[in-house]
């Protein structure tokens, strides 16, 4: 019994903890619609969901659509926010008056079965894999055996981190399996010895082993050093300078607790940057 | 009541086959029944997934079919009394399972098994239709043990009067003029295994192809469906969906259909 007291006690505190940055949104009321990038979903849905629990008067939609629709339609004043996955071109910055905000990095890392002796490839070798032109271990200096192919579904943040950065723009080999979650990609490749597939760089744990691209092992202290090549930033963008509401929401997903959700979703947060 | 219900089904139909329709008129030169999906290209096909989806329904409804029936005749005679009453009580539990964790369970036990016997990653056709045909069983029996068991018992007392084995009993009499519930079991089962999503998404794989050989990998209509939902963009790849939607209530309908004419016909 004391220790569910205590419990209740730590929750309590931490709840009181977690609240202070919620307090921008005490008097604010009004709707804000997100739209844009698919891998930003996950952020931008809890930090929705926590704000609207804190103050019912407040509701924020959160919509995907890719980073091409999410500067569309935060230029044509249809969404408070758009979400890219890529920098602003400065066509879209001059044409629409936008502001960007990059507030994550989303590194995806190669990976294979911890027993697979092969643990470090080169781009080219990753995109004859992909494309189904290496077939066998045995080709990488691996034990003999026919590679399986992990790859995600169409419209996955982590897929397409992976093509922008790794693969390129030629076409996937047809026996790709699909999964449809980065934990069911773990499960995958944890059983699979001859499996190779791909995760954000936050999912990398004991159990499956991440491959070095181009001698760059994938860490998120090497994806925030800018050490490993296969990362992103995640943006936020708005036009012009942001205000009410929407700057809440901004400066919601830039603190503690706005962070916490960015590594939740295995991505690695970055401060705010001073401009 | 019934009235309401009826409306509100019927405008979902209408909807889909409506969306459908209007997926093919407007994605024309989008190829959605081409065999070749590559939304970076504009190819939407989803002929592969209807070849998989058939596939796989039928291989798991065959399975499936036969081990209700055996599972019926075992219930019904063929099996010492506490063995039958063992088998309908864990027939009647694995009702009470949810599918995700047959699908669950098949991940971790079956996936490996298969891929270290027979090659390939495991997850395949194969895997899939054991799962869908084992998680078919209950149902089918059920369908058919309620018509055997009233059969049997109306025939059993004459049966053993000519000196029939129980045995054939149930091949000679009880089955042929079961063979009505026979054909509705099978084609409830043909409805289950062509519309299950849970199962080929966790266990067929989900790679775009033709299936040539049980251990290949493939993606049915269903699991289809599931995958690109859940990341929706709009354009092509909402039209093919639109159109793998309208495509398995068809079949679905026309099954139900040809059921019915061959379950009056027998009757007449």
């Amino acid at each position: 019994m004391k220790k569910f007291a205590c419990l209740f006690v730590f929750l309590m505190a931490a709840s009181t903890a977690f609240g202070a940055p919620l307090d921008a949104f005490k008097s604010l009321e009004g709707t804000l619609d997100i739209a844009g990038g698919t891998a930003h979903i996950p952020v931008m849905t809890q930090a929705a969901q926590d704000i609207m629990t804190f103050n019912p008067k407040i509701r924020i939609t959160v919509a995907g659509g890719g980073s091409g629709v999410g500067v569309k339609q935060v230029g044509e004043g249809l969404a408070g926010i758009g979400n890219t996955g890529r920098p602003l071109k400065e066509s879209e910055i001059k044409q629409y008056g936008l502001k960007t905000f990059p507030f994550a990095i989303d590194g995806v890392a190669l990976a294979v079965h911890p027993e697979n002796p092969v643990k470090a490839l080169t781009k080219e070798q990753v995109v004859k894999i992909y494309s189904g032109e290496i077939t066998d271990w045995k080709e990488l200096g691996g034990n003999p055996g026919r590679i399986n192919l992990y790859g995600r579904e169409d419209g996955s943040g982590t897929r397409e981190t992976f093509t922008d950065k790794l693969f390129g723009k030629g076409e996937l080999s047809p026996a790709v399996n699909v999964v449809n979650s980065n934990g069911a990609m773990k499960t995958a490749i944890a059983q699979d010895k001859r499996a190779i597939g791909y995760v954000g760089i936050g999912h990398l744990d004991s159990s499956i082993a991440g491959v070095a691209i181009d001698g760059h092992v994938p860490s998120q202290e090497n994806a925030a050093s800018g050490e490993y090549p296969v990362v992103r930033n995640l943006f936020m963008n708005t036009k012009g300078e942001p205000t009410g509401l929407t700057a809440a929401f901004i400066g919601y997903i830039y603190s503690e607790p706005g962070a916490k959700i960015i590594e939740k979703s295995g991505y690695i947060p970055l401060p705010r940057a001073e401009n | 009541m019934a009235l309401s219900v009826s409306a509100i089904l019927g405008t979902v139909i209408a909807f889909i086959l409506v969306s459908g329709i209007e997926a093919l008129v407007r994605g024309q030169g989008l190829s959605l029944f081409g065999s070749v999906w590559n939304p970076n290209a504009g190819r939407f096909g989803i002929l592969t997934m209807i070849q998989c989806s058939v596939l796989l329904a039928l291989s798991s409804l065959c399975l499936s079919w036969c081990l209700s029936l055996g599972c019926c005749c075992m219930m019904n005679g063929l099996a010492p009394k506490f063995i039958a009453k063992f088998l309908m009580t864990i027939l009647t539990l694995m009702t009470a399972i949810p599918t995700v964790v047959y699908g669950f369970a098949a991940v971790f036990l079956l996936v490996p098994i298969i891929r270290d016997a027979l090659g390939g990653t495991g997850f395949c056709w194969l895997t899939a239709s054991m799962i869908l045909a084992l998680q078919g069983v209950p149902t089918m029996t059920f369908i058919m043990d309620g018509a055997v068991r009233s059969i049997a018992e109306e025939t059993k007392i004459t049966a053993s009067a000519l000196g029939m084995t129980s045995l054939q009993h149930l091949s000679r009499i009880v089955l042929p003029i079961a063979s009505k519930s026979m054909l509705s079991a099978a084609i409830l089962g043909l409805g289950r295994t062509v519309g299950d999503a849970l199962i080929p998404t966790m266990l067929a794989g989900n790679a775009i192809r033709f299936a040539m050989s049980p251990l290949d990998s493939m993606r049915t209509l269903t699991a289809h469906i599931s995958l690109v939902l859940s990341s929706d963009i709009g354009g092509g790849e909402h039209l093919s969906l639109l159109l793998a939607g309208a495509l398995l209530l068809t079949f679905c309908a026309l099954i139900s259909i040809i059921s019915r004419r061959l379950v009056r016909r027998k009757t007449s």
